[in-house]
Protein backbone atom coordinates (compact mmCIF):
# COMPACT_ATOMS: atom_id res chain seq x y z
CA UNK A 1 0.00 0.00 0.00
CA UNK A 2 1.05 3.32 -0.64
CA UNK A 3 0.02 6.31 1.48
CA UNK A 4 1.71 9.10 -0.60
CA UNK A 5 -1.20 10.04 -2.91
CA UNK A 6 -3.75 11.95 -2.06
CA UNK A 7 -7.35 11.45 -1.68
CA UNK A 8 -9.78 13.61 -2.47
CA UNK A 9 -13.34 13.07 -2.62
CA UNK A 10 -15.16 13.25 -6.06
CA UNK A 11 -11.58 13.40 -7.53
CA UNK A 12 -10.52 11.62 -10.78
CA UNK A 13 -7.32 9.99 -10.12
CA UNK A 14 -7.06 6.55 -9.08
CA UNK A 15 -7.09 6.44 -5.12
CA UNK A 16 -5.37 4.80 -2.80
CA UNK A 17 -6.80 1.90 -0.50
CA UNK A 18 -9.02 3.87 1.55
CA UNK A 19 -10.43 1.15 3.56
CA UNK A 20 -7.44 0.09 4.51
CA UNK A 21 -6.67 4.04 6.06
CA UNK A 22 -9.87 3.53 7.38
CA UNK A 23 -8.60 0.40 9.33
CA UNK A 24 -5.44 2.33 10.13
CA UNK A 25 -7.61 4.45 11.80
CA UNK A 26 -5.53 7.50 11.58
CA UNK A 27 -4.24 6.95 8.24
CA UNK A 28 -0.86 5.58 9.73
CA UNK A 29 0.64 2.70 7.65
CA UNK A 30 3.78 2.00 6.02
CA UNK A 31 4.36 4.39 3.14
CA UNK A 32 6.50 2.47 -0.01
CA UNK A 33 9.13 0.25 1.39
CA UNK A 34 10.57 2.55 3.94
CA UNK A 35 8.40 1.20 6.39
CA UNK A 36 8.26 4.44 8.35
CA UNK A 37 5.15 5.18 9.97
CA UNK A 38 3.42 8.45 8.61
CA UNK A 39 1.69 9.60 11.04
CA UNK A 40 0.80 10.68 14.89
CA UNK A 41 -2.02 13.07 14.27
CA UNK A 42 -5.29 12.51 15.68
CA UNK A 43 -7.18 14.38 13.16
CA UNK A 44 -7.64 11.24 11.05
CA UNK A 45 -5.36 10.74 8.11
CA UNK A 46 -3.48 13.28 6.58
CA UNK A 47 -3.84 12.38 3.11
CA UNK A 48 -7.83 12.15 3.03
CA UNK A 49 -10.44 14.88 2.88
CA UNK A 50 -11.27 15.51 6.80
CA UNK A 51 -15.15 15.81 5.78
CA UNK A 52 -14.80 12.18 4.43
CA UNK A 53 -12.72 10.89 7.39
CA UNK A 54 -15.45 12.14 9.93
CA UNK A 55 -18.04 10.67 7.90
CA UNK A 56 -16.59 7.11 6.98
CA UNK A 57 -14.35 6.81 10.65
CA UNK A 58 -17.50 5.42 12.84
CA UNK A 59 -19.30 3.71 10.28
CA UNK A 60 -19.50 -0.17 10.02
CA UNK A 61 -20.68 -0.51 6.72
CA UNK A 62 -17.70 0.92 5.69
CA UNK A 63 -14.94 -0.10 7.56
CA UNK A 64 -14.06 -3.02 8.66
CA UNK A 65 -12.42 -1.65 11.79
CA UNK A 66 -15.45 0.42 12.62
CA UNK A 67 -17.23 -2.62 12.87
CA UNK A 68 -15.28 -3.67 16.03
CA UNK A 69 -16.76 -0.77 17.55
CA UNK A 70 -20.00 0.32 16.22
CA UNK A 71 -23.03 -1.39 14.57
CA UNK A 72 -25.26 -0.08 12.39
CA UNK A 73 -29.14 -1.33 12.00
CA UNK A 74 -31.77 -1.65 9.33
CA UNK A 75 -35.25 -1.25 9.52
CA UNK A 76 -37.74 -2.84 6.72
CA UNK A 77 -39.98 -0.32 6.28
CA UNK A 78 -39.65 -0.39 2.50
CA UNK A 79 -40.76 -3.38 1.13
CA UNK A 80 -42.05 -2.70 -2.60
CA UNK A 81 -39.34 -2.88 -5.70
CA UNK A 82 -39.23 -1.55 -9.20
CA UNK A 83 -37.54 -3.88 -10.85
CA UNK A 84 -36.83 -7.45 -10.83
CA UNK A 85 -33.18 -9.09 -10.64
CA UNK A 86 -32.38 -12.72 -10.93
CA UNK A 87 -30.48 -12.98 -7.69
CA UNK A 88 -33.55 -12.25 -5.77
CA UNK A 89 -36.32 -13.88 -4.97
CA UNK A 90 -39.06 -11.33 -3.64
CA UNK A 91 -41.19 -13.69 -1.18
CA UNK A 92 -37.67 -13.47 0.84
CA UNK A 93 -35.25 -10.13 1.43
CA UNK A 94 -32.94 -8.60 -1.51
CA UNK A 95 -30.15 -9.42 -2.36
CA UNK A 96 -28.77 -6.23 -2.63
CA UNK A 97 -28.34 -5.50 1.17
CA UNK A 98 -29.66 -8.76 2.82
CA UNK A 99 -29.74 -12.73 2.04
CA UNK A 100 -32.98 -14.20 0.78
CA UNK A 101 -33.97 -16.81 3.26
CA UNK A 102 -35.38 -14.85 6.08
CA UNK A 103 -38.08 -12.71 5.63
CA UNK A 104 -38.05 -9.37 7.77
CA UNK A 105 -40.12 -8.07 9.40
CA UNK A 106 -42.64 -5.38 7.67
CA UNK A 107 -42.25 -2.08 10.14
CA UNK A 108 -44.14 1.31 9.74
CA UNK A 109 -42.31 4.60 9.91
CA UNK A 110 -43.50 4.90 13.42
CA UNK A 111 -42.62 1.57 14.68
CA UNK A 112 -39.13 1.82 12.97
CA UNK A 113 -38.41 5.09 14.47
CA UNK A 114 -39.09 3.69 17.59
CA UNK A 115 -37.25 0.47 17.41
CA UNK A 116 -33.96 2.75 16.03
CA UNK A 117 -34.30 5.04 19.55
CA UNK A 118 -34.80 1.55 21.76
CA UNK A 119 -32.05 -0.04 20.21
CA UNK A 120 -30.06 3.44 20.36
CA UNK A 121 -30.79 3.33 24.21
CA UNK A 122 -29.48 0.23 24.65
CA UNK A 123 -26.74 -0.11 22.80
CA UNK A 124 -24.65 2.40 22.79
CA UNK A 125 -22.58 1.54 19.42
CA UNK A 126 -25.39 1.54 17.41
CA UNK A 127 -24.45 4.80 15.72
CA UNK A 128 -26.44 4.20 12.06
CA UNK A 129 -29.50 3.56 10.58
CA UNK A 130 -29.91 2.04 7.21
CA UNK A 131 -33.25 2.09 5.26
CA UNK A 132 -32.41 -0.88 2.54
CA UNK A 133 -35.16 -2.85 1.47
CA UNK A 134 -36.22 -5.44 1.94
CA UNK A 135 -37.48 -4.03 -1.79
CA UNK A 136 -36.33 -0.59 -3.12
CA UNK A 137 -36.14 2.58 -0.31
CA UNK A 138 -36.92 5.03 -3.15
CA UNK A 139 -39.59 2.72 -4.76
CA UNK A 140 -41.37 3.45 -1.27
CA UNK A 141 -40.49 7.21 -0.98
CA UNK A 142 -42.87 8.70 1.38
CA UNK A 143 -42.11 5.46 3.91
CA UNK A 144 -38.47 5.86 3.57
CA UNK A 145 -38.65 9.66 4.26
CA UNK A 146 -40.64 9.74 6.95
CA UNK A 147 -38.41 7.13 8.75
CA UNK A 148 -35.38 9.70 8.22
CA UNK A 149 -38.05 12.71 9.59
CA UNK A 150 -39.25 11.20 12.82
CA UNK A 151 -35.60 9.76 13.61
CA UNK A 152 -33.60 12.92 13.04
CA UNK A 153 -35.67 15.08 15.13
CA UNK A 154 -34.98 12.63 18.39
CA UNK A 155 -31.30 11.34 17.66
CA UNK A 156 -29.91 13.99 15.57
CA UNK A 157 -26.68 11.61 16.26
CA UNK A 158 -27.80 8.95 14.00
CA UNK A 159 -25.86 8.57 10.60
CA UNK A 160 -28.62 7.48 7.98
CA UNK A 161 -27.86 6.03 4.98
CA UNK A 162 -29.76 3.88 2.26
CA UNK A 163 -29.17 1.42 -0.17
CA UNK A 164 -30.72 1.34 -3.77
CA UNK A 165 -31.13 -0.21 -7.33
CA UNK A 166 -31.03 3.27 -8.89
CA UNK A 167 -34.21 3.46 -10.92
CA UNK A 168 -35.76 6.09 -9.00
CA UNK A 169 -32.77 7.59 -7.61
CA UNK A 170 -32.47 10.85 -10.02
CA UNK A 171 -35.80 12.01 -8.79
CA UNK A 172 -35.03 11.95 -5.01
CA UNK A 173 -31.62 13.34 -5.14
CA UNK A 174 -33.10 16.62 -3.38
CA UNK A 175 -35.00 14.92 -0.93
CA UNK A 176 -31.89 12.77 0.19
CA UNK A 177 -29.99 16.10 0.42
CA UNK A 178 -32.30 17.54 2.34
CA UNK A 179 -32.41 14.99 5.29
CA UNK A 180 -29.06 15.09 5.87
CA UNK A 181 -28.76 11.67 4.70
CA UNK A 182 -24.54 10.34 4.92
CA UNK A 183 -24.20 7.56 2.58
CA UNK A 184 -26.25 6.44 -0.08
CA UNK A 185 -25.20 3.06 -1.61
CA UNK A 186 -26.34 1.70 -5.27
CA UNK A 187 -26.08 -2.02 -6.47
CA UNK A 188 -24.58 -1.40 -10.02
CA UNK A 189 -24.10 -4.77 -11.87
CA UNK A 190 -23.22 -3.74 -15.32
CA UNK A 191 -22.99 -0.82 -17.68
CA UNK A 192 -23.72 -2.92 -20.71
CA UNK A 193 -27.20 -3.76 -21.52
CA UNK A 194 -26.40 -6.85 -22.98
CA UNK A 195 -25.13 -8.00 -19.58
CA UNK A 196 -27.48 -6.26 -17.95
CA UNK A 197 -30.48 -8.10 -20.19
CA UNK A 198 -28.99 -11.55 -18.04
CA UNK A 199 -29.51 -10.07 -14.95
CA UNK A 200 -32.99 -7.91 -14.59
CA UNK A 201 -36.02 -9.47 -16.71
CA UNK A 202 -37.56 -6.19 -16.06
CA UNK A 203 -37.95 -2.95 -14.38
CA UNK A 204 -41.35 -1.24 -13.87
CA UNK A 205 -40.59 2.34 -15.55
CA UNK A 206 -43.53 5.19 -16.23
CA UNK A 207 -46.45 2.57 -16.07
CA UNK A 208 -44.96 -0.26 -17.95
CA UNK A 209 -42.92 -2.92 -17.79
CA UNK A 210 -39.92 -2.66 -19.83
CA UNK A 211 -37.62 -5.82 -20.69
CA UNK A 212 -34.41 -7.41 -22.24
CA UNK A 213 -32.04 -4.93 -23.86
CA UNK A 214 -34.09 -1.80 -23.68
CA UNK A 215 -34.59 -2.50 -19.52
CA UNK A 216 -31.24 -2.76 -18.34
CA UNK A 217 -30.03 0.32 -20.69
CA UNK A 218 -32.78 2.65 -18.77
CA UNK A 219 -31.50 1.67 -15.80
CA UNK A 220 -27.90 1.91 -16.36
CA UNK A 221 -28.51 5.73 -17.33
CA UNK A 222 -30.22 6.03 -14.32
CA UNK A 223 -27.84 4.89 -11.85
CA UNK A 224 -25.22 7.07 -13.05
CA UNK A 225 -27.04 10.17 -13.51
CA UNK A 226 -28.07 8.94 -9.83
CA UNK A 227 -24.49 9.22 -9.27
CA UNK A 228 -22.99 12.04 -10.60
CA UNK A 229 -26.17 14.28 -9.15
CA UNK A 230 -25.07 13.24 -5.42
CA UNK A 231 -21.35 13.78 -6.16
CA UNK A 232 -22.57 17.18 -7.77
CA UNK A 233 -24.23 17.53 -3.94
CA UNK A 234 -21.16 16.04 -1.82
CA UNK A 235 -23.25 13.50 -0.74
CA UNK A 236 -20.83 10.04 -0.13
CA UNK A 237 -21.82 7.03 -2.61
CA UNK A 238 -20.95 3.59 -2.59
CA UNK A 239 -21.00 1.13 -5.30
CA UNK A 240 -22.46 -2.52 -4.81
CA UNK A 241 -21.71 -4.85 -7.14
CA UNK A 242 -23.00 -8.54 -7.03
CA UNK A 243 -20.27 -11.17 -8.34
CA UNK A 244 -21.75 -13.54 -11.05
CA UNK A 245 -19.33 -15.73 -12.83
CA UNK A 246 -20.02 -16.15 -16.29
CA UNK A 247 -22.29 -12.90 -16.44
CA UNK A 248 -20.33 -10.07 -15.11
CA UNK A 249 -17.77 -11.03 -13.28
CA UNK A 250 -14.77 -9.72 -16.31
CA UNK A 251 -16.99 -6.94 -16.67
CA UNK A 252 -17.35 -5.59 -13.42
CA UNK A 253 -13.54 -3.88 -13.99
CA UNK A 254 -15.56 -1.84 -16.83
CA UNK A 255 -18.33 -0.97 -14.20
CA UNK A 256 -15.55 -0.23 -11.26
CA UNK A 257 -14.19 3.00 -13.85
CA UNK A 258 -17.73 4.17 -14.61
CA UNK A 259 -18.93 4.60 -10.94
CA UNK A 260 -15.02 5.95 -10.03
CA UNK A 261 -15.09 8.43 -12.70
CA UNK A 262 -18.26 9.73 -11.39
CA UNK A 263 -17.19 10.20 -7.77
CA UNK A 264 -18.16 7.02 -6.03
CA UNK A 265 -15.62 6.65 -2.91
CA UNK A 266 -16.27 3.00 -2.50
CA UNK A 267 -16.64 -0.52 -4.45
CA UNK A 268 -18.18 -3.19 -2.80
CA UNK A 269 -17.90 -6.48 -5.12
CA UNK A 270 -19.86 -8.94 -2.98
CA UNK A 271 -20.44 -12.72 -4.39
CA UNK A 272 -23.58 -13.87 -5.37
CA UNK A 273 -25.40 -15.84 -3.27
CA UNK A 274 -26.88 -18.66 -4.86
CA UNK A 275 -28.65 -22.24 -4.33
CA UNK A 276 -32.11 -23.81 -5.31
CA UNK A 277 -33.59 -23.70 -2.36
CA UNK A 278 -33.35 -19.73 -2.45
CA UNK A 279 -36.36 -20.27 -5.71
CA UNK A 280 -33.91 -17.03 -7.59
CA UNK A 281 -33.76 -17.53 -11.08
CA UNK A 282 -29.98 -18.08 -10.73
CA UNK A 283 -31.28 -20.42 -7.65
CA UNK A 284 -32.78 -22.27 -10.42
CA UNK A 285 -30.94 -22.37 -13.39
CA UNK A 286 -28.05 -23.55 -11.00
CA UNK A 287 -25.86 -20.38 -11.62
CA UNK A 288 -22.76 -20.59 -8.98
CA UNK A 289 -21.07 -17.81 -7.03
CA UNK A 290 -17.55 -17.63 -7.07
CA UNK A 291 -15.22 -18.97 -4.84
CA UNK A 292 -12.83 -17.10 -2.47
CA UNK A 293 -10.30 -17.18 -4.60
CA UNK A 294 -11.97 -15.77 -7.67
CA UNK A 295 -13.41 -13.07 -5.56
CA UNK A 296 -10.16 -11.92 -4.12
CA UNK A 297 -8.70 -11.78 -7.52
CA UNK A 298 -11.51 -9.42 -8.86
CA UNK A 299 -11.52 -7.27 -5.71
CA UNK A 300 -7.35 -6.92 -6.15
CA UNK A 301 -7.96 -6.55 -9.76
CA UNK A 302 -10.17 -3.45 -9.43
CA UNK A 303 -8.08 -2.11 -6.40
CA UNK A 304 -5.68 -0.28 -8.17
CA UNK A 305 -8.50 1.40 -9.69
CA UNK A 306 -10.21 2.58 -6.96
CA UNK A 307 -10.37 1.88 -3.03
CA UNK A 308 -12.45 -1.83 -2.51
CA UNK A 309 -14.74 -2.54 0.33
CA UNK A 310 -13.60 -6.08 1.81
CA UNK A 311 -15.57 -6.78 4.53
CA UNK A 312 -19.24 -6.75 3.55
CA UNK A 313 -21.55 -9.37 5.05
CA UNK A 314 -24.58 -9.18 3.19
CA UNK A 315 -26.34 -8.76 6.08
CA UNK A 316 -30.29 -9.42 7.12
CA UNK A 317 -32.42 -5.97 6.00
CA UNK A 318 -33.25 -6.09 9.78
CA UNK A 319 -30.30 -7.41 11.52
CA UNK A 320 -29.28 -5.19 14.93
CA UNK A 321 -25.45 -5.54 16.37
CA UNK A 322 -21.72 -5.71 16.14
CA UNK A 323 -19.54 -8.18 14.19
CA UNK A 324 -21.82 -10.70 12.93
CA UNK A 325 -23.81 -10.60 16.10
CA UNK A 326 -27.79 -10.27 16.47
CA UNK A 327 -29.48 -9.05 18.72
CA UNK A 328 -33.01 -8.10 16.79
CA UNK A 329 -34.61 -11.01 18.52
CA UNK A 330 -34.54 -8.26 21.74
CA UNK A 331 -36.14 -5.80 19.63
CA UNK A 332 -39.44 -7.36 18.33
CA UNK A 333 -42.61 -5.41 17.68
CA UNK A 334 -43.91 -6.43 20.53
CA UNK A 335 -41.33 -5.62 22.75
CA UNK A 336 -40.56 -2.51 21.38
CA UNK A 337 -44.07 -1.22 21.74
CA UNK A 338 -43.98 -2.03 24.97
CA UNK A 339 -40.54 -0.44 25.76
CA UNK A 340 -40.23 3.18 27.60
CA UNK A 341 -37.50 4.82 25.82
CA UNK A 342 -35.48 7.79 26.61
CA UNK A 343 -32.77 8.69 24.75
CA UNK A 344 -29.63 9.69 26.51
CA UNK A 345 -27.54 11.26 24.42
CA UNK A 346 -24.79 11.99 26.87
CA UNK A 347 -24.11 8.35 27.92
CA UNK A 348 -23.91 7.92 24.07
CA UNK A 349 -21.02 10.51 23.72
CA UNK A 350 -19.19 9.48 26.77
CA UNK A 351 -19.38 5.46 25.55
CA UNK A 352 -18.07 6.56 22.36
CA UNK A 353 -15.38 8.67 23.39
CA UNK A 354 -13.88 5.99 25.59
CA UNK A 355 -14.50 3.39 22.28
CA UNK A 356 -12.03 6.80 21.06
CA UNK A 357 -9.09 5.90 23.63
CA UNK A 358 -9.02 2.09 22.99
CA UNK A 359 -8.95 2.50 19.05
CA UNK A 360 -5.93 5.40 19.64
CA UNK A 361 -4.01 2.49 21.59
CA UNK A 362 -4.57 0.23 19.03
CA UNK A 363 -2.88 2.28 16.41
CA UNK A 364 -0.73 2.86 18.53
CA UNK A 365 0.20 -1.42 19.31
CA UNK A 366 0.16 -1.65 15.46
CA UNK A 367 2.50 0.73 14.42
CA UNK A 368 5.07 0.27 16.70
CA UNK A 369 5.02 -3.74 15.64
CA UNK A 370 5.05 -2.22 12.17
CA UNK A 371 8.51 -0.84 13.35
CA UNK A 372 10.39 -3.67 13.85
CA UNK A 373 8.77 -5.96 10.95
CA UNK A 374 10.55 -2.70 8.68
CA UNK A 375 13.94 -3.50 10.36
CA UNK A 376 14.25 -6.80 8.58
CA UNK A 377 14.79 -7.54 5.53
CA UNK A 378 12.23 -7.59 2.78
CA UNK A 379 10.18 -10.84 1.24
CA UNK A 380 7.93 -11.22 -0.88
CA UNK A 381 6.17 -13.91 0.67
CA UNK A 382 2.33 -13.28 1.43
CA UNK A 383 0.07 -15.36 3.57
CA UNK A 384 -3.51 -15.37 4.71
CA UNK A 385 -4.18 -15.86 8.05
CA UNK A 386 -7.37 -16.18 9.74
CA UNK A 387 -8.73 -14.74 12.93
CA UNK A 388 -11.63 -15.15 15.26
CA UNK A 389 -12.64 -12.19 17.09
CA UNK A 390 -15.93 -10.73 18.57
CA UNK A 391 -14.86 -7.34 18.55
CA UNK A 392 -12.87 -4.50 19.93
CA UNK A 393 -10.15 -5.48 17.48
CA UNK A 394 -8.62 -8.02 19.35
CA UNK A 395 -7.94 -12.01 19.00
CA UNK A 396 -10.80 -12.42 21.67
CA UNK A 397 -13.17 -15.35 20.51
CA UNK A 398 -13.11 -19.36 21.07
CA UNK A 399 -12.63 -21.07 18.37
CA UNK A 400 -15.89 -23.90 18.40
CA UNK A 401 -17.42 -20.56 19.18
CA UNK A 402 -16.95 -18.42 16.26
CA UNK A 403 -19.60 -17.34 13.59
CA UNK A 404 -16.80 -16.15 11.32
CA UNK A 405 -13.25 -15.96 10.83
CA UNK A 406 -11.61 -11.94 9.39
CA UNK A 407 -8.71 -13.27 6.99
CA UNK A 408 -5.73 -10.69 7.16
CA UNK A 409 -3.08 -11.30 4.62
CA UNK A 410 0.31 -10.67 5.54
CA UNK A 411 3.36 -9.05 3.58
CA UNK A 412 6.69 -7.19 4.29
CA UNK A 413 4.17 -4.12 4.09
CA UNK A 414 1.94 -5.55 7.39
CA UNK A 415 -1.48 -6.91 7.72
CA UNK A 416 -4.65 -6.00 5.97
CA UNK A 417 -7.99 -6.82 6.51
CA UNK A 418 -9.44 -8.65 3.28
CA UNK A 419 -12.73 -10.31 3.81
CA UNK A 420 -13.89 -12.74 6.39
CA UNK A 421 -14.91 -15.89 5.74
CA UNK A 422 -18.90 -17.00 7.69
CA UNK A 423 -18.96 -20.45 9.09
CA UNK A 424 -22.10 -20.06 11.08
CA UNK A 425 -24.67 -22.28 9.69
CA UNK A 426 -22.13 -24.91 9.51
CA UNK A 427 -22.81 -25.71 12.91
CA UNK A 428 -26.18 -25.84 12.88
CA UNK A 429 -28.46 -28.56 11.34
CA UNK A 430 -27.42 -31.56 12.78
CA UNK A 431 -24.01 -31.77 11.56
CA UNK A 432 -21.87 -33.15 13.78
CA UNK A 433 -18.74 -31.96 15.74
CA UNK A 434 -16.84 -33.40 12.84
CA UNK A 435 -19.09 -32.52 9.92
CA UNK A 436 -18.88 -28.82 11.47
CA UNK A 437 -14.61 -28.67 11.91
CA UNK A 438 -14.28 -30.08 8.78
CA UNK A 439 -16.73 -27.14 6.62
CA UNK A 440 -14.50 -24.68 8.70
CA UNK A 441 -11.41 -25.68 7.08
CA UNK A 442 -12.79 -25.31 3.93
CA UNK A 443 -13.64 -21.88 4.60
CA UNK A 444 -10.44 -20.74 5.85
CA UNK A 445 -8.07 -23.49 3.66
CA UNK A 446 -6.32 -20.72 2.35
CA UNK A 447 -5.02 -19.48 5.63
CA UNK A 448 -1.61 -20.77 6.92
CA UNK A 449 -3.17 -19.86 10.27
CA UNK A 450 -5.72 -19.49 12.34
CA UNK A 451 -5.79 -17.25 15.96
CA UNK A 452 -7.81 -17.41 18.48
CA UNK A 453 -8.80 -17.16 22.20
CA UNK A 454 -8.50 -20.26 22.78
CA UNK A 455 -9.00 -23.83 21.13
CA UNK A 456 -9.31 -27.62 22.08
CA UNK A 457 -6.96 -30.43 21.50
CA UNK A 458 -9.07 -32.38 18.73
CA UNK A 459 -9.73 -29.56 16.43
CA UNK A 460 -6.02 -28.10 17.18
CA UNK A 461 -4.52 -31.36 15.38
CA UNK A 462 -7.01 -31.51 12.89
CA UNK A 463 -6.19 -27.93 11.49
CA UNK A 464 -2.13 -28.98 11.91
CA UNK A 465 -2.93 -31.82 10.02
CA UNK A 466 -5.00 -29.78 6.51
CA UNK A 467 -1.96 -27.32 7.15
CA UNK A 468 -3.39 -24.79 9.14
CA UNK A 469 -1.44 -23.82 12.16
CA UNK A 470 -3.36 -23.05 15.36
CA UNK A 471 -2.22 -20.15 17.13
CA UNK A 472 -3.57 -19.16 20.96
CA UNK A 473 -0.72 -17.64 22.42
CA UNK A 474 -1.87 -14.16 21.59
CA UNK A 475 -5.18 -14.64 23.18
CA UNK A 476 -6.85 -11.26 23.54
CA UNK A 477 -4.15 -9.54 21.93
CA UNK A 478 -4.88 -6.87 19.17
CA UNK A 479 -5.26 -8.45 16.27
CA UNK A 480 -3.08 -6.50 13.65
CA UNK A 481 -0.29 -6.58 16.28
CA UNK A 482 -0.39 -10.17 16.43
CA UNK A 483 -0.60 -11.17 12.80
CA UNK A 484 3.01 -8.87 12.36
CA UNK A 485 4.76 -10.21 15.32
CA UNK A 486 3.30 -13.78 13.64
CA UNK A 487 4.49 -12.97 10.42
CA UNK A 488 8.01 -11.67 11.61
CA UNK A 489 8.54 -15.28 13.15
CA UNK A 490 7.27 -17.03 10.04
CA UNK A 491 9.10 -15.57 7.83
CA UNK A 492 12.12 -15.88 10.68
CA UNK A 493 11.45 -19.74 10.12
CA UNK A 494 10.91 -19.84 7.21
CA UNK A 495 14.95 -18.81 6.83
CA UNK A 496 15.82 -21.05 8.98
CA UNK A 497 14.72 -23.87 7.14
CA UNK A 498 12.17 -24.82 9.70
CA UNK A 499 8.99 -24.48 7.55
CA UNK A 500 8.68 -24.61 4.03
CA UNK A 501 6.39 -21.79 2.87
CA UNK A 502 3.89 -23.82 0.30
CA UNK A 503 0.64 -21.93 -1.47
CA UNK A 504 -2.55 -22.58 0.03
CA UNK A 505 -5.37 -23.86 -1.88
CA UNK A 506 -8.90 -22.09 -2.29
CA UNK A 507 -11.84 -21.79 -0.42
CA UNK A 508 -15.75 -22.09 -0.48
CA UNK A 509 -18.06 -18.95 0.25
CA UNK A 510 -20.60 -20.17 2.67
CA UNK A 511 -23.67 -19.84 0.49
CA UNK A 512 -27.34 -18.96 3.23
CA UNK A 513 -28.14 -16.11 5.19
CA UNK A 514 -25.76 -15.14 7.34
CA UNK A 515 -27.28 -14.66 10.67
CA UNK A 516 -29.46 -17.49 11.55
CA UNK A 517 -33.21 -17.42 11.59
CA UNK B 1 -64.38 -4.71 -11.88
CA UNK B 2 -61.82 -7.59 -12.69
CA UNK B 3 -58.67 -7.66 -11.26
CA UNK B 4 -58.07 -10.18 -8.36
CA UNK B 5 -54.85 -11.14 -6.23
CA UNK B 6 -54.00 -14.55 -5.92
CA UNK B 7 -53.68 -14.47 -2.07
CA UNK B 8 -50.99 -17.45 -1.43
CA UNK B 9 -48.94 -16.12 -4.06
CA UNK B 10 -48.79 -12.34 -2.52
CA UNK B 11 -45.78 -11.24 -1.22
CA UNK B 12 -47.33 -8.46 0.75
CA UNK B 13 -45.18 -6.29 -0.76
CA UNK B 14 -47.64 -3.22 -1.57
CA UNK B 15 -45.79 -1.93 -4.68
CA UNK B 16 -49.29 -2.92 -6.44
CA UNK B 17 -51.35 -0.66 -3.86
CA UNK B 18 -49.11 2.60 -4.36
CA UNK B 19 -49.78 2.13 -8.40
CA UNK B 20 -53.43 1.75 -8.70
CA UNK B 21 -55.07 4.67 -10.20
CA UNK B 22 -58.42 4.23 -8.71
CA UNK B 23 -56.80 3.45 -5.14
CA UNK B 24 -58.57 -0.21 -5.40
CA UNK B 25 -55.93 -2.11 -3.60
CA UNK B 26 -55.58 -2.24 0.36
CA UNK B 27 -54.03 -4.65 3.13
CA UNK B 28 -56.37 -6.75 4.22
CA UNK B 29 -54.81 -9.17 7.06
CA UNK B 30 -51.38 -9.30 5.85
CA UNK B 31 -52.32 -10.14 1.89
CA UNK B 32 -53.22 -7.41 -0.30
CA UNK B 33 -56.72 -7.04 -1.81
CA UNK B 34 -58.29 -5.54 -4.61
CA UNK B 35 -61.71 -3.77 -4.39
CA UNK B 36 -63.97 -4.45 -7.28
CA UNK B 37 -65.95 -2.27 -7.10
CA UNK B 38 -63.14 0.41 -7.90
CA UNK B 39 -61.27 -1.63 -10.22
CA UNK B 40 -61.24 -0.40 -13.29
CA UNK B 41 -59.18 -2.43 -14.74
CA UNK B 42 -56.69 0.90 -15.74
CA UNK B 43 -58.99 1.57 -18.51
CA UNK B 44 -58.95 5.43 -18.88
CA UNK B 45 -55.45 5.60 -17.30
CA UNK B 46 -53.23 3.25 -18.60
CA UNK B 47 -52.21 1.12 -21.69
CA UNK B 48 -51.71 -1.84 -19.34
CA UNK B 49 -52.85 -2.83 -15.91
CA UNK B 50 -50.81 -1.53 -13.12
CA UNK B 51 -51.01 -4.02 -10.77
CA UNK B 52 -50.11 -6.67 -13.32
CA UNK B 53 -46.84 -4.70 -14.35
CA UNK B 54 -45.35 -3.45 -10.66
CA UNK B 55 -46.33 -7.52 -9.04
CA UNK B 56 -43.23 -9.52 -8.88
CA UNK B 57 -44.75 -13.14 -8.59
CA UNK B 58 -46.32 -13.51 -12.51
CA UNK B 59 -49.93 -14.47 -12.49
CA UNK B 60 -50.45 -13.22 -9.20
CA UNK B 61 -52.70 -9.79 -9.98
CA UNK B 62 -55.23 -12.29 -12.34
CA UNK B 63 -58.38 -11.46 -14.05
CA UNK B 64 -61.35 -12.51 -11.75
CA UNK B 65 -63.35 -14.09 -14.37
CA UNK B 66 -65.93 -15.06 -11.71
CA UNK B 67 -67.09 -11.38 -12.51
CA UNK B 68 -68.05 -9.48 -15.76
CA UNK B 69 -65.46 -7.96 -17.44
CA UNK B 70 -65.46 -3.93 -16.95
CA UNK B 71 -67.42 -1.73 -18.74
CA UNK B 72 -66.51 1.49 -18.75
CA UNK B 73 -68.92 4.28 -18.86
CA UNK B 74 -69.58 7.07 -21.77
CA UNK B 75 -67.99 6.09 -24.50
CA UNK B 76 -65.61 2.90 -26.02
CA UNK B 77 -62.47 2.33 -24.22
S1 LIG C 1 -56.11 -3.26 -12.75
FE1 LIG C 1 -55.57 -1.12 -12.40
S2 LIG C 1 -57.39 -0.33 -11.40
FE2 LIG C 1 -57.54 -2.53 -11.22
S3 LIG C 1 -56.59 -2.99 -9.27
FE3 LIG C 1 -54.99 -3.20 -10.82
S4 LIG C 1 -54.02 -1.20 -10.78
FE4 LIG C 1 -55.99 -0.91 -9.79
S1 LIG D 1 -47.52 -6.34 -6.05
FE1 LIG D 1 -48.12 -8.50 -6.10
S2 LIG D 1 -46.97 -9.42 -4.42
FE2 LIG D 1 -46.89 -7.20 -4.11
S3 LIG D 1 -48.59 -6.79 -2.73
FE3 LIG D 1 -49.37 -6.51 -4.82
S4 LIG D 1 -50.21 -8.51 -5.36
FE4 LIG D 1 -48.95 -8.83 -3.57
Amino acid sequence: MDDSSNFEFAAAEPLDDIMQKIADHKGCGTSGGSGKSSCGTSDGPDDMAPEIWEKVKNHPCYSEEAHHHYARMHVAVAPACNIQCNYCNRKYDCANESRPGVVSEKLTPEQAAKKVLAVASTIPQMTVLGVAGPGDPLANPAKTFKTFELISQTAPDIKLCLSTNGLALPDHVDTIAKYNVDHVTITVNMVDPEVGAQIYPWIFWKNKRVTGIEAARILTERQMQGLEMLTERGILCKVNSVMIPGINDKHLVEVNRAVKSRGAFLHNIMPLISAPEHGTVFGLTGQRGPTAQELKALQDSCEGEMNMMRHCRQCRADAVGLLGEDRSAEFTTEKIMEMEVSYDLESRQAYQNAVEQERLAKVAAKNAELETLAAEEASDIKILVAVATKGQGRINEHFGHAKEFQVYELSSKGAKFVGHRRVDLYCQGGYGEEDSLETVIKAINDCAAVFVAKIGHCPKDELTAAGIEPIDQYAFEFIEQSAIAYFKDYLDRVKRGEIAHVARGDADIRQGAYISA
Amino acid sequence: MTYKIVASQCTSCSACEAECPNVAISEKNGTFVINPKKCTECIGYFDVAQCVAVCPVDDTCIIDTSLPRYQPTGGAA
